[in-house]
């Protein structure tokens, strides 16, 4: 029976196409968010994979903060040109300029929140049914009770306590005018599961997940990068060190680990055996105990 | 190195759920096996610290660690079905963690639904009990493979053998109800850790594995069905290009079986038959494939198929029909309405059905069946008979728990309101 085995990469693989398809064979206008982080590159690989050969059959949604890391941009860019891949564009700017998002002020300003505005606004300009995000449940409690399929009333709401029952490989993408679904097809994955598939795949990865030097400053437990609209508190000091990127975010929320990791070989023996979560650098998810839970009940991914 | 990386990349993946309630020690039974395997963070550990303290407890509380979402937090209590993952040297692991009061029955089916193993909580000063036995039927109900009994709080009973051995009777008295496969025994203290993940100094009349182990080597490579052919088709792929102009593929994950170019098939519901052609992947062609894989294959004649029909062979074809006889676990606050129309959710297809007969209801925690009773309400499980507007293409659940599952949908609200398994 030796033939017949498929070792845990790819069990995890074969279900997430799986869920790539039937978003594809249930939604009329899916769309995949990109930010540009490795879970949604993974995703967007995984979506290659699964209609391949033809193109991925929906286009690819990025919203802007604006203050993304510019490697972020470029790789973003260059991996749609290589791939003959779709990417529409959402500035959080615009809606901050047209009124719908108000900024945030002081030294703890985070453009974080205010994408989910500009995100309910163009799956509305678009008639988008399904978005689909590269959220895991490890990453965070209140995404260990997510579904595959979660579905959003027509405020982009999430009810945790009224979830439709998801059972074997059955998914129920019904819904009524004006709803959309999110759809998470990295569920079961995990963050080392994601860089051994990146290892054993040879997916391309952006520099900033590379050991770099970088101008950066501490702040409450977390190391966060130099840039022209980030603050400095009194007593703070930026400083050149030898960083890496384990999320890639916003960069006012993106926290930066001191590493010399450069290959990923390295970064897995880093994850490996590193004591600190991932979002553990999350900014964000520091302001409350359910920070993430509020978020994703108002929409945001 | 690159060796040592390649062990890594190539681990078996374990899905199993627990059932259990708070009293049973199911939150520190999953906390000790997420601790003592290093799966928990310094962040996540802080975090219950000061939970812990803020409530007031001296020790660290490991079960805050599964406690998720606020709602929860506030009562004290699981509702919904949670998920967590670990993983050792040997195996990558996905726990359904789900909530074992009676009334959260649809998350324990829920969670069972995907699982290899069940380890199944019995506290050593109360021994067998109904929900031991609701848990036990679940597990015997969703066809999980392997179950794991954790004689949980030995501790409380000075680690007495002849405790364990009375309640290792008692559970082999109703075993035979159950119709089980594979069930093993475990003494534990998942308080002190005593043969959770490290062998008990305590029990050294225990000389079995220790449930870390058991999780760890439990042979799961032959749980796939690998005697029929099943491919249900969930969507087809026709580039627009020039240099794929006549392909067409037929994309699904293999829900049994192996499939090989060459191969001869049939197409149901509409019986034509071809030869496959080619089974790809993006990394390259196939010379097999086999479940549970998700692939693309070609046939060597041009026929007319759609998401919904499937490819086998003609040894072991599955069953075609109309009329469909099952075990449905009701998932609604609204009754099951006899009579009334759903909407049927089986592998890729969909149809519309009417549910015909109520056989009989079960007693979940006596397992005894009651053929008066025709109300089906939440968490409640039994035997009916359906209708379907057009044929559905399956195998029983017993022998297939892709090809033999379905959902019921509520038309209008578009809820999952039951979970079926083909008898």
């Amino acid at each position: 029976m030796k033939k017949h085995y498929l070792n845990h990469l790819r069990e995890l693989e074969s279900e997430s196409i799986y869920v790539l398809r039937e978003v594809a064979a249930q939604f009329e206008r899916p769309v995949m968010l990109f930010s540009g982080g490795k879970d949604s590159i993974v995703m967007y690989h995984l979506a290659r994979k699964a209609f391949w050969p033809a193109n991925v059959p929906f286009p690819l949604l990025h919203i802007d903060t604006g203050h993304n890391f510019a490697e972020t941009l470029e790789f973003r860019d260059q991996l749609m040109e290589k791939t003959g891949g779709q990417c529409i564009v959402r500035l959080v700017q615009d809606s901050i300029n047209a009124g719908r998002a108000v900024e945030e002020k002081g030294v703890n300003a985070s453009r974080n929140v205010l994408q989910t505005v500009t995100l309910l606004d163009a799956i509305e300009e678009f008639k988008f049914d399904a978005a689909m995000g590269g959220g895991r449940r490890d990453e965070e409690k209140a995404r260990a009770k997510e579904r595959f399929f979660s579905h959003r009333d027509e405020f982009g709401q999430w009810d945790p306590k009224n979830q439709r029952p998801e059972l074997w490989n059955i998914f129920n993408g019904k819904k009524r005018m004006g709803e959309h679904f999110r759809v998470f097809p990295l569920s079961n994955w995990t963050e080392m599961d994601v860089w051994q598939y990146i290892l054993m795949e040879d997916v391309e990865m952006p520099s900033l997940y590379y050991t770099h030097k970088r101008e950066v400053f501490f702040r409450d437990g977390v190391w966060l990068a130099m840039a022209p609209f980030m603050q400095l508190k009194p007593g703070e000091s930026a400083g050149v060190r030898d960083v890496r990127c384990r999320t890639i975010g916003d960069i006012t929320c993106t926290g930066l680990t001191l590493s010399s990791a450069n290959t990923l070989e390295d970064i897995i023996l880093e994850v490996a055996s590193t004591r600190v979560t991932e979002r553990g650098g999350r900014y964000d998810d520091k302001r409350s105990e359910s920070a993430m839970e509020d978020r994703k009940k108002e929409g945001y991914f | 190195m690159e060796s040592n990386h390649r062990g890594y990349l190539d681990m078996e993946l374990l899905r199993f759920t627990t059932a259990g309630s708070v009293d049973d020690g199911k939150s520190t039974l999953i906390g000790r096996l997420l601790y003592d395997s290093k799966a928990i963070f310094e962040d996540q550990l802080e975090a219950i610290e000061r939970a812990s303290k803020r409530k007031g407890e001296e020790t660290i509380n490991l079960s805050l660690l599964t406690d998720g979402l606020r709602a929860e937090r506030e009562q004290g209590i699981t509702i919904d079905v949670a998920y967590r993952y670990f993983a050792t040297p040997k195996r990558k692991f996905i726990i359904a963690d789900t909530p074992g009061h009676i009334q959260y029955t649809r998350n324990m089916v829920t969670g069972a639904s995907t699982a290899n193993a069940a380890v199944i909580l019995v506290d050593a000063r109360n021994g067998v009990v109904e929900q031991t036995i609701r848990h036990s039927y679940i597990a015997s109900l969703l066809r999980i493979p392997h179950v794991i009994i954790c004689i949980n709080k030995m501790d409380l009973v000075d680690f007495d053998e002849k405790v364990f051995e009375n309640i290792r009777k008692q559970y082999e008295d109703i075993a035979p109800m159950l119709d089980m496969v594979d069930v093993r025994f475990v003494p534990v203290s998942a308080l002190l850790g005593d043969n959770v993940v490290d062998r008990s100094g305590n029990m050294p009349w225990y000389d079995g594995p220790t449930l870390m182990h058991l999780l760890e080597s439990i042979h799961i490579r032959n749980d796939e069905n690998y005697l029929d052919y099943r491919f249900p088709v969930q969507y087809v792929i026709r580039p627009q290009k020039q240099e794929f102009h006549d392909y067409r593929g037929y994309a699904g994950r293999i829900a049994a079986g192996s499939f090989c170019p060459g191969d001869a098939i049939v197409v149901l519901p509409s019986g034509h038959t071809s030869r496959i052609k080619s089974v790809g992947t993006f990394n390259g062609p196939l010379n097999e494939a086999f479940a549970p894989q998700s692939v693309t294959i070609t046939l060597e004649d041009d026929i007319d198929i759609s998401r919904g029909d499937m490819l086998a062979k003609n040894e072991n074809p599955p069953q075609v029909s109309q009329d469909i006889e099952l075990d449905i676990c009701w998932l609604n606050q609204k009754p099951m309405q006899l009579n009334g129309r759903y909407i049927v959710r089986h592998t890729s297809n969909e149809a519309r059905c009417i549910v015909k007969e109520v056989i009989y209801k079960v007693n979940i925690n006596s397992i005894e069946k009651d053929y008066q009773d025709r109300q089906f309400a939440m968490n409640e499980i039994g035997r009916i008979k359906i209708r379907t507007a057009r044929p559905l293409i399956f195998d029983s659940y017993r022998r297939n728990r892709i090809t033999g599952s379905l959902v019921l949908i509520e038309e209008g609200t578009n809820e999952t309101v039951g979970a079926g398994m083909i008898v």
